[in-house]
């Protein structure tokens, strides 16, 4: 069974994905319900900013995975050790869902507050376009090559490229609205009063363990695939 | 001079001495340019402003770029050489630097005449934009280099490496046009500087990663 | 997709595989292969097409990585001199061109000299300003073994070695195989020429 193992060495999933969707259901509707009728209403904006409560929760856990997913391409090329590939891959898919999200529900939140459903000078959705074409191009690569060493190699290389892409292209987005791109609207947070920041965290820790749970779901799911697959070519 | 420069030295003469015996990436990547630079000219109504003008050369760049970085490996794909270089005992990286030497080479030639062509065509330069085309040649050529290795592996090359490209060259066009027409280039071309150190060192160090097993 | 190992001697060992395997996707080309080559071997590796006669050559020259198993090569990459199916040379470069480049990476002292004296051996000498893409498939063959043998490898990689040569080229193989004391290991679906000189076998299925 020494060709099953080396996609099956990991992190225990027997436990991990109950735990996490508890985890994950159980604070988001605590965090929902602190933020819709506990935490106060934002001078502002008034209701709308309630959007705040998931768009930037989901922005955060989108960062956290491709972060989650950068580590495991580094642990790939440091060790060569082939189970980081898949685990990689699958925080990368997170992350790019979540980055889905993040641009629906910050579109969403833009037409709420300023009748746009697209504004160039909202940094944090920029970033995200960015963000979200080359994590697309990610799978594009992955698609287009064959599987094996090079593939699992050129796909850790490419994420790691994508998390130094962040604070790159933040700068970049930042330094562009000072000259190309006028930011008219902006949704600077003041700092934030302390039920906010409560009911905030705790939307953040909810995020976070949803994507946690899918995560783990979705790599089990993968790795029985190619336990699946490694099993039927050893028989044929 | 030390073993690695030699290595770097000996493979970018290679690619230069390639290219100056078959001729058939430089002037293709001339006569695009003049041409892009020709069809902007009909793509911008009349009394377009000089900064969009100037975005549009940017444009030209990114994608004259991109048919030279199509061509990078193209002589080691199509005979198989890239084994060879590979089983030598030089540093992987010194590969990647070499072409990365080479395409910047060619960049810098195509711009020679890009630019002039911009400066008839549109309205004059100015050295920051200069300054912004020398510095972004840099990290394009680098990233370049590295993305076109990426994709020589994969079945879908020529539709892959403008995909993968693309997202991480924006940064590069908004420090560019910035520099080109912000009233204070100096972030802009700092910024551009910042990426090509990044970027080239993040290339430098996985090159090895891209064509080994 | 066993191997089979006939040698007759272990002394130290320049290439030792445990249960190496190789996958490519789906298609398992290498299988549980398990040996030893022994410092100034000389191995044939037969078997029918598809065999995996040239992956196991790649793997190890350090082109492939195994998929599972384990593969030692004891000698450092600018020891190892490769000869796959492609001549690895550049058509548009000379076959001075060529060689001087690899003399350069594989840091040769007296470059010029030596890469001279391969092209003589080899007779290339007399085309050694030609672009490459003017030889015919001997000549790049010819080529492709000077620069296989340009930097006096101690461990030979060579996978179909003859093909492509006329009787000239291969008595300049011979003579060129004969006087090495370093390991061989030599892939060919023809052992017959070779079997004198060899003393290990390994038949892949």
């Amino acid at each position: 069974m020494w060709l099953l193992s080396e996609h099956s060495r990991g992190p225990s999933l027997r436990f991990g994905p109950p735990l996490l969707a508890a985890a994950a259901t159980g604070l988001l509707v605590v965090g929902f319900g602190l933020a819709f009728y506990w935490a106060p209403e934002d001078a502002d904006q008034g209701f709308s900013q309630k959007i705040f409560y998931l768009h930037v929760p989901i922005a955060l856990t989108a960062y956290a995975c491709f972060g989650w997913g950068a580590w495991k391409a580094l642990r790939l090329l440091w060790t060569g050790e082939r189970r980081y590939d898949l685990e990689s891959y699958t925080a990368i898919h997170m992350g790019v869902i979540f980055g889905l999200l993040t641009l629906i529900t910050g579109s969403i939140w833009a037409k709420v507050s300023w009748g746009v459903w697209w504004s160039w000078g909202e940094r944090q959705l920029v970033l995200f376009l960015i963000l979200f074409l080359f994590y697309s191009s990610y799978f594009m690569l992955r698609f287009s090559t064959e599987p094996g060493p090079r593939r699992e190699r050129n796909s850790a290389v490419y994420a790691l490229f994508g998390v130094v892409l962040i604070p790159v292209s933040f700068l970049a987005v930042r330094i562009a609205g000072t000259i190309l791109h006028p930011t008219i609207f902006t949704h600077e947070g003041a700092d934030l009063p302390g039920e906010m920041l409560a009911a905030f965290c705790v939307c953040l820790a909810g995020m976070l363990s949803l994507a946690g749970a899918l995560y783990l779901v979705e790599l089990s799911g993968k790795r029985i695939d190619a336990s699946l697959r490694e099993l039927k070519e050893l028989l044929a | 001079m030390s073993a690695y420069a030699a290595d770097v030295a000996a493979l970018a003469r290679k690619d230069l001495l390639l290219e100056f015996r078959s001729r058939d990436t430089l002037p293709a990547m001339l006569l695009f340019v003049v041409s892009a630079l020709t069809v902007f000219h009909f793509a911008l109504p009349g009394g377009s402003s000089e900064r969009a003008e100037t975005g549009l050369l940017w444009i030209a760049i990114v994608f004259t770029a991109l048919l030279g970085l199509a061509r990078a490996f193209a002589a080691e794909r199509e005979q198989g050489v890239l084994d060879g270089l590979v089983l030598a005992p030089s540093d992987r990286s010194a590969i990647w630097l070499g072409k990365t030497i080479g395409v910047t080479v060619f960049l810098v030639l195509a711009e020679l005449v890009a630019l002039p062509a911009f400066a008839l065509f549109f309205h004059p330069l100015s050295w920051e934009l200069v300054a912004a085309v020398a510095l972004a040649d840099l990290g394009i050529a680098a990233i370049g280099t590295l993305l076109a290795a990426m994709a020589a592996a994969s079945r879908a090359r020529e539709l892959l490496l403008p995909l993968l490209f693309l997202p991480l060259v924006i940064p590069v066009v908004i420090g560019g046009v910035g520099a080109s027409v912000a009233a204070e280039p100096g972030s802009f071309l700092a910024f551009l500087g910042l990426y090509d150190a990044v970027f080239a060192i993040l290339c430098w160090a996985s090159f090895e990663y891209v064509v080994t097993e | 997709m066993l191997g089979v190992l006939q040698a007759p001697d272990y002394t130290r060992a320049v290439i030792r595989a445990r249960k190496l395997s190789k996958r490519f996707g789906d298609k398992r080309v290498l299988e549980g292969l398990n040996l030893e080559v022994p410092r100034g071997g000389f191995v044939l590796v037969t078997g029918p097409n598809g065999s995996g006669k040239t992956t196991f050559l790649r793997l190890c020259a350090g082109l492939y990585a195994p998929t599972n198993g384990e593969l030692e090569v004891d000698a450092p990459r600018g020891s190892i001199g490769f000869l796959g199916h492609e001549p690895l040379v550049y058509r548009e470069l000379t076959a001075l061109e060529n060689l001087d480049l690899y003399g350069r990476l594989y840091r040769i002292p007296e470059r010029r000299e030596r890469c001279g004296a391969m092209l003589e051996r080899f007779g290339l000498w007399d085309v050694r300003n030609e672009r490459a893409a003017t030889f015919s498939r001997g000549m790049l063959q010819r080529l492709a073994l000077c620069r296989t043998f340009l930097h006096e490898p101690n461990l030979l990689l060579l996978d179909e070695p003859f093909d492509g040569l006329d009787a000239d080229g291969e008595k300049r193989l011979h003579l060129k195989l004969a006087e090495h004391g370093s390991t061989v290991l030599v892939a060919t679906h023809d052992p017959k020429p070779l079997s004198v000189r060899a003393t290990a076998r390994l038949a892949l299925t």
